[in-house]
């Protein structure tokens, strides 16, 4: 079986123009909607309120979530908490006086349980403070820096490590406004599959680049456009394979792996397919329009041993 | 021929042996469990063993196994019902010399744990924990600060050189809480001269002198705002603190958040020293450092029960009595670190003071040259016990002077002090590291918790990650034959060698480490693919079989190579810089990163060359 029976010469840096217009319009609307909607952040973020109640019976979680989604209350998270007769119900914040959310929540249990009774409704915190915020968004900074890096010492160009870097931040946003355009809720899982989808972009674009480096070397007079088309046509079974296999296992969580994880999944997804573009349509191209050339990334005339196999 | 070194083969076969070995026991399951340690950290033996086993025969609390792991005694039960009972039996008679928690207890043979294999913990979502609230305690966040204005004053006051009677804390408007201090003045002093000195200490300070029977005083009272501003920054400095213990003390991925106005709870996933975790949590431990009295008698005090003016009675580790002056040269909070050493003495803490303590140490150091200077260990904790079916708050505050030394000359920030058992002394630079309690607090509950995703929905998760993975394997078959077979093999030998590495570390396993696995997966299919594209490229440019290989391995390598240099930074930076969720990825995708590399290039590589290499002519490969 092949995706491809000949070599594939696909035409695709003649028609970077019209894609890089398709990522600045898409990241544009993604950015605005970000503003101007933000995200619809989960407990982990906004820290909420919190319900203890008691059965006398061991509690049915499935059918106290059942309720309270029925009852309108979104993403309920249900805990077993002590023994099987104690819950802890995670609700996101509300104005509401928690005498009013006593009273609300305690009519829904009645329905799964008359013998239900609360204990005690509190506010909570968020999981994630400002100062866990701050902290991430450094290691991501940090991170994007030591790549910039490593690709501009390994490629001997910063042109590559440009691209790279601007694929690796067009993913995330384009996940980031999915997220806040469809009102899909974030929660830490999501930031997680963010992680994922940086790391998953980051190994098509270098994969190319490789190529690119490996053609330079046969061919120094080739134009660097015929070279970029050359090493993308050459590795793009590659591309589609790993996608897929990827995409089997993450497609299978979306489709069978419950609500909990369908965030999670889907950031996945999205990031996946965007990723794939960006190192074709971002990285190398980028990449091309800052002038690369076979020099950049052959400095010296003399050839470079082969790296040797373990 | 492919040739393939007889060591390399080893090697691979070596570690995927171990590999497994070490995944092992993370296929039995876990019992709801209670760990009792000694508060002494001494190890438990066989008779304390005994001694708690009939405690919780009588109590007709059945024990499903019981056995000593690193010095504690871990009871399993049959449910959550007789976790509890046991856990309540054993504080309520033992809780002065052991403390306990709820915990996990592996189904793993004996002969397992006994040679230090152990399945990786969960995480909070996946597995749940102990769940412990802490009540913190505003009004000692309020007194706290009296306590550390008047310290203040007094310094002010005898830096400026003007006398004072005493200085004692008020009780101001209603509430009956103390909230304000009262400096008493000789009858002809000058009260206005002492407001202006004392107003520097902190200009925001409202201060009203008035005259007492015994002569001019200045009062100080806290406003309503001043008092609320200091209880929000003791929850939020204590929830910091929090963070910090539980961090130092090793625990992955934690939560800890304020909850409702006045506490703050702390999740736990199932760590294996959770009992001296939730001791260490909420204790206060600290140093002052304060001049010996030489003029009064301390026995003479003792007996009357009444210490001397500006005097305050302490008890040696001998139990004499001491007298020293109530004024601190060094107050814990002028502490910025201290380590836990050795010196000829036995176990030692080493100090080192901020600007003010340094200053101030200075400064008495070179006056009271040839005095005694005392070093005061204070320890605090707070628990709630039952009496008579009710919930009392019992405090335990003890004070003891550790060391008495003479000053010999002038001392700088930086100095040693003896006198405190190893384990006080690591506690103690554990708390100065992670920060002190603004506020004293106590666990007001403990519960063990089920997982915050629901085991349904674990199980659904799970389930289509099974079946993702299975159709992936199918699907690396159809495509690639019996390359796609070895690519399978190396798959499965990366999630085991994986999960081995994760037990090894015991870091604990959540929904974003899942992510890191599924992303490791990826990579290592990638790896993979990138080496059979390859072949089949060499194929088509009508190379031979057996060159093909080699040179398919061989130009790979690069492209796998920089891409896992690429995403290993990433892993790293974030498994240094980042805290919680994030760390948990990093160190799965990191982890991840090398055994695919390792799996991908040697294991692969090791299969293809068992398969092809033998063969001296090879008409055609199984690579579809």
């Amino acid at each position: 079986m092949e995706f491809f029976h000949r070599a594939t010469t696909f035409p695709f840096m003649s028609t970077r123009k019209w894609w890089y217009g398709l990522s600045i319009v898409l990241i544009l609307i993604s950015l605005v909607s970000l503003v101007t909607r933000g995200l619809n952040l989960g407990v982990d973020f906004t820290g909420g309120v919190t319900v203890q109640a008691t059965f006398p019976v061991a509690a049915n979680r499935d059918a106290v979530i059942t309720a309270l989604t029925g009852a309108g209350y979104s993403d309920p998270q249900v805990t077993i908490f002590g023994t099987s007769r104690d819950i802890a119900i995670r609700l996101p914040p509300t104005k509401q006086s928690t005498e009013t959310v006593r009273n609300q929540i305690e009519q829904v249990l009645h329905r799964v349980d008359a013998g239900a009774q609360i204990q005690q409704v509190e506010v909570v915190g968020p999981q994630i403070g400002g100062e866990l915020q701050r902290s991430a968004a450094q290691a991501l900074i940090a991170t994007l820096l030591l790549i910039f890096g490593y690709i501009a010492v390994r490629f001997h160009t910063w042109r590559l490590s440009l691209g790279a870097i601007l694929a690796v931040l067009h993913d995330p946003i384009l996940v980031l406004g999915t997220f806040s355009v469809t009102r899909t809720t974030f929660d830490l899982t999501v930031v997680a599959a963010m992680l994922a989808v940086i790391g998953y972009s980051l190994n098509d674009t270098v994969v190319v680049f490789d190529r690119i480096r490996e053609r330079f070397h046969g061919s120094r007079r080739l134009q660097p456009v015929v070279v970029l088309d050359q090493s993308i046509n050459q590795t793009l079974s590659r591309t589609i394979m790993t996608k897929v296999v990827t995409l089997i296992v993450v497609v299978a969580l979306y489709v069978l792996g419950g609500p909990v994880l369908r965030g999670f999944s889907e950031a996945l997804i999205i990031g996946i397919v965007a990723g794939t573009y960006s190192s074709i349509y971002i990285s190398s191209a980028v990449a091309l329009d800052c002038g690369l050339k076979a020099e950049h990334l052959l400095p010296s005339s003399v050839k470079r041993p082969v790296d040797s196999m373990p | 021929m492919l040739e393939f070194a007889r060591w390399k083969y080893v090697l691979v076969a070596l570690v995927v042996l171990i590999g497994l070995l070490f995944a092992l026991p993370n296929l039995f399951g876990e019992d709801p469990a209670l760990q009792v340690e000694r508060k002494s950290r001494a190890p438990m033996d066989d008779i304390a063993r005994q001694s708690i086993e009939e405690l919780l025969h009588k109590q007709n609390i059945v024990i499903k196994r019981d056995f000593i792991d690193s010095g504690r005694l871990i009871l399993a039960f049959n449910d959550l019902a007789s976790q509890l009972k046991a856990r309540d039996t054993v504080d309520a008679t033992l809780s002065d010399v052991d403390r306990s928690a709820l915990a996990n207890a592996s189904r793993a043979p004996g002969w397992m744990r006994s040679i230090g294999l152990k399945a990786m913990p969960l995480g909070l979502d996946l597995r749940g924990g102990l769940y412990l609230l802490y009540q913190v305690d505003l009004q000692g966040a309020v007194s706290q600060l009296l306590e550390s204005y008047e310290q203040s004053f007094r310094r002010a006051l005898n830096e400026a050189k003007l006398p004072f009677a005493d200085i004692t804390t008020i009780t101001a408007g209603t509430g009956g809480i103390a909230n304000g201090l009262r400096v008493s003045l000789p009858a002809d002093a000058d009260a206005g001269a002492i407001e202006a000195v004392l107003k520097k200490v902190d200009g925001n300070l409202k201060f009203t002198s008035s005259s007492s029977a015994s002569g001019p005083v200045v009062d100080m009272v806290l406003t309503a705002a001043q008092i609320k501003a200091r209880e929000d920054y003791a929850l939020e400095q204590n929830r910091t603190t929090l963070t910090n213990r539980v961090n130092e003390l090793g625990v992955s991925e934690p939560i800890v958040q304020r909850q409702g106005l006045d506490r703050i709870n702390v999740q736990l996933p199932g760590v294996q020293n959770s009992a001296e975790v939730k001791d260490l949590l909420g204790k206060v431990a600290t140093l002052e450092l304060r001049l010996v009295d030489t003029q009064n008698n301390p026995m003479q005090a003792e007996q009357s029960g009444h210490a001397p003016l500006g005097t305050k009675l302490y008890k040696r580790e001998d139990g004499a009595p001491i007298l020293l002056k109530r004024e601190v040269i060094v107050t814990g909070d002028e502490l910025t670190s201290a380590t836990s050493t050795t010196s000829t003495e036995g176990p030692a803490v080493s100090i080192k003071l901020d600007a003010r303590g340094a200053d101030s140490m200075l400064r008495t150091t070179r006056l009271n040259v040839g005095k005694p200077m005392a070093v005061v260990y204070i320890e605090k904790s707070r628990r709630q016990v039952e009496v008579n079916g009710q919930k009392v708050d019992r405090d335990s505050t003890s004070e003891k002077v550790i060391n008495v030394a003479t000053i010999r000359g002038v001392f700088g920030p930086q100095f040693q002090v003896t006198g405190l058992t190893a384990g006080e002394a690591r506690d103690l630079s554990l708390m100065l590291r992670s920060g002190s309690l603004a506020a004293p607090i106590e666990v007001v509950e403990e519960r063990a918790i089920g997982p915050s995703l629901g085991q349904d929905n674990i199980d659904k998760g799970v389930r289509a990650l099974e079946i993702g993975m299975l159709a992936v394997f199918v699907f690396m078959a159809l495509y690639y034959h019996a390359f796609g077979l070895v690519a399978d093999a190396v798959l499965l030998a990366n999630v085991i060698l994986l999960t081995a590495l994760l037990s090894m570390l015991r870091a604990s396993l959540s929904l974003p480490g899942i992510a890191g696995i599924i992303l490791t997966v990826g990579m290592a299919v990638d790896a993979n693919v990138l080496i059979y594209e390859r072949i089949r490229e060499e194929l088509r440019n009508g190379v031979s079989p057996q060159a093909a290989i080699r040179a398919g391995f061989d130009k790979a390598f690069s492209a796998i190579a920089d891409s896992n240099v690429t995403a290993l930074i990433a892993g790293l930076a974030l498994w240094v810089i980042g805290t919680g969720a994030i760390r948990g990825f990093a160190i799965v995708l990191t982890l991840g990163i090398a055994t695919s590399m390792f799996t991908s290039l040697l294991g692969s590589r090791a299969l293809i060359t068992l398969m092809y290499g033998g063969r001296r002519k090879l008409a055609r490969l199984s690579i579809g």
